[in-house]
C-alpha cells in the first residue's frame, strides 16, 4: 500500500460565538495541500458536536480555533465529551488567540499543541504531521 | 504507547452498535490494511439489512442538504440512519477538504445518525472498496438505512450509485444545460428524481422537462417502477416527506417484485470486479517498473507506437509472473 492510503485526517473546528473563519480556511488549505484529509465543522458549533464529530469522523487530531477567548470554557467541554466517546485517544490542538497565562493551563487540561494566530501554515503542517508520528500506530 | 486493538477484536463492539470501533473499522478499511480484512470479512457476514440509498447530481445541487433534512426524516419516522458523505481529493496533493458536513450540523448530536465524510484519494476503484466497507459497517452496526452522498457528475459516481440499493438523482433548477449534459449518464440510473431549490421560480421547469424526459420510456405493466420525481425545498421545508415516502414505496417495490435479488447480485458482482482490478493494478504498478523506462524511451522517440509498447509491456509482465510461479 502507498502512503496516499494512510493520509493524516484533521477535524478543524470553530466553537461558540466566534464567527471568525478566515484563518482556520487558509489552514485548512495548507493541510490539504500537504496531503491531508480535512473535515471542517463550519462555524457555531457546541463543544458536544465537535466532539462527537471527531470521534465519527475519527480523525487523528482535531484543531478548534478560537479567537474569541472563550477556549477555557470550550476546550474543557470537547475534553470531556471525547472521554465519554472513548474517543481521547484523538489529538486535540488548539489555535487562535490564547493569552500566555492559559498556554499551561490548557496543556493540563490535554491539549497537546497550541499554535497560536502568528503560526506559520508549514509549521501547523510540520507539527501535525510530529504529533501523530508521536502518537504511532493505533 | 499502547498498542493497536486488533481489528477482529472491535467486530463485535461495532455489531453492538459501539460508534467509536466502527470510526475505527472504517479508517482501517479506507487505509486498505490487510489486518482489517479478516473482521471486513465477518462483518460482510453479517450485513445485508440495511436500505442503502445512493444519493447524486451535480455539483452544488444541494446534495449535502438535502441529505441532512432527509436523515432527520429518516430519524423522525424512528429509524437510525448512516451517512457516508464523499468528497473529491486534491489531484496535485491527495490531500482535501470534506465539506459536507458543515451543512449537516443538526444531526451531530443525535445518538441514531452516524455521519461519515470520505475522500475520493483519486484511486480508480478505491472509492468504491472503501465507500462500500463503511456501508457494511455502519449496516452491520445496526442502522436501519445508509445514504451514500457521492461527489459530483463523473465517471466515479454512476460506479457508487451502482452501490445503492435505491439511486435517488438531484437536480438543482436553472442548470437546463446540465440536465442535457448528463441526461445520457446519470440520470438513467435514476429510480427517483428530485429537483431541489423548489423555492425558486424556474423549478417548476425543471421538473416538467424531467417529467417530459421520463414519459418518453414508460412502459406499461403495473410491476415496473415509475420514476417520481419529486420537487424539495429546505426553506422553507417541502418535498422532504415525499422524498422518503418515494423511498420507501422503493424498497417495497423492490421487495415485493424479487428485484431486491437482482441488485444485490448486481451489487456483489460490481464489488468483486472493482476490486479484482484494483489488485490487478496495484499488482501492475509494482511490477511495471524494469521495462517501463526503455519502452516509454522508444516511445517518445517514436521508435515504436503506445499500444504495441502496451502489448509488450503486459507480455513481459505475465513471463515475469509465470517464472515466479514455477
Amino acid at each position: 500500500m502507498n502512503d496516499d492510503n494512510r493520509s493524516i485526517r484533521v477535524l478543524l473546528a470553530k466553537v461558540g460565538l466566534d464567527g471568525h473563519d478566515r484563518g482556520v480556511k487558509i489552514v485548512a488549505r495548507a493541510l490539504r495541500d500537504a496531503g491531508m484529509d480535512v473535515i471542517y465543522s463550519g462555524l457555531h458549533r457546541t463543544p458536544e458536536e465537535v466532539a462527537t464529530a471527531a470521534m465519527q469522523e475519527d480523525v487523528d487530531i482535531l484543531g478548534v480555533s478560537i479567537l474569541s477567548g472563550a477556549h477555557m470554557t470550550v476546550i474543557p467541554k470537547i475534553m470531556a465529551r471525547l472521554r465519554e466517546e472513548s474517543a481521547d485517544d484523538i489529538i486535540v490542538t488548539a489555535g487562535g488567540v490564547i493569552p500566555d497565562e492559559d498556554i499551561d493551563k490548557l496543556h493540563e487540561l490535554g491539549v497537546q499543541k497550541i499554535l497560536l494566530q502568528d503560526t506559520p501554515p508549514d509549521e501547523i503542517v510540520s507539527s501535525f504531521r510530529a504529533l501523530v508520528e508521536a502518537r504511532g500506530e493505533r | 504507547m499502547p498498542k493497536p486493538t486488533p481489528s477482529l477484536e472491535l467486530v463485535p463492539q461495532a455489531r453492538a452498535g459501539n460508534r467509536r470501533a466502527m470510526a475505527r473499522l472504517i479508517s482501517r478499511a479506507e487505509a486498505g490494511d490487510d489486518e482489517c480484512r479478516p473482521a471486513l470479512a465477518e462483518l460482510y457476514r453479517h450485513s445485508g439489512r440495511a436500505h442503502v440509498v445512493g444519493i447524486t447530481g451535480v455539483p452544488g445541487s444541494g446534495k449535502s442538504t438535502l441529505v441532512q433534512k432527509l436523515a432527520q426524516d429518516i430519524r423522525a419516522s424512528g429509524r437510525t440512519v448512516g451517512v457516508i458523505a464523499i468528497d473529491p481529493s486534491s489531484p496535485y496533493s491527495g490531500g482535501s477538504i470534506l465539506g459536507d458536513r458543515v451543512r449537516m450540523s443538526e444531526l451531530a448530536a443525535d445518538a441514531g445518525a452516524f455521519i461519515r465524510s470520505m475522500a475520493t484519494r483519486g484511486t480508480l476503484g478505491g472509492l468504491a472498496r472503501a465507500s462500500l466497507d463503511a456501508v457494511d459497517i455502519l449496516d452491520a452496526g445496526g442502522y436501519d438505512v445508509i445514504l451514500i452522498e457521492t461527489v459530483g457528475v463523473g465517471q466515479d459516481e454512476v460506479d457508487i450509485v451502482k452501490a445503492g440499493h435505491t439511486t435517488v438523482v438531484v437536480s438543482a433548477p436553472g442548470l437546463g444545460d446540465d440536465i442535457q449534459a448528463i441526461k445520457a449518464g446519470v440520470l438513467e440510473i435514476a429510480d427517483i428524481h428530485v429537483v431541489s431549490k423548489a423555492d425558486r421560480p424556474d423549478a417548476n421547469r425543471t421538473v416538467t422537462e424531467l417529467k417530459g424526459m421520463l414519459s418518453m420510456d414508460l412502459q406499461p405493466g403495473a410491476d415496473i417502477w415509475r420514476c417520481p420525481v419529486i420537487a424539495t425545498s429546505v426553506e422553507p421545508k417541502s418535498g422532504i416527506d415525499d422524498l422518503l415516502g418515494a423511498i420507501d414505496r422503493h424498497r417495497e417495490h423492490l421487495a415485493s417484485t424479487g428485484e431486491i435479488e437482482q441488485r444485490r447480485r448486481q451489487i456483489a458482482g460490481n464489488r468483486i470486479i472493482k476490486i479484482a482490478e484494483e489488485i490487478v493494478r496495484e499488482d501492475f504498478e509494482r511490477r511495471r517498473h524494469g521495462q517501463f523506462d526503455d519502452l516509454l524511451e522508444r516511445v517518445t522517440g517514436r521508435r515504436t507506437d503506445p499500444y504495441a509498447a502496451a502489448v509488450a509491456l503486459l507480455s513481459a509482465l505475465r513471463e515475469n509472473i509465470s517464472h515466479e510461479q514455477a
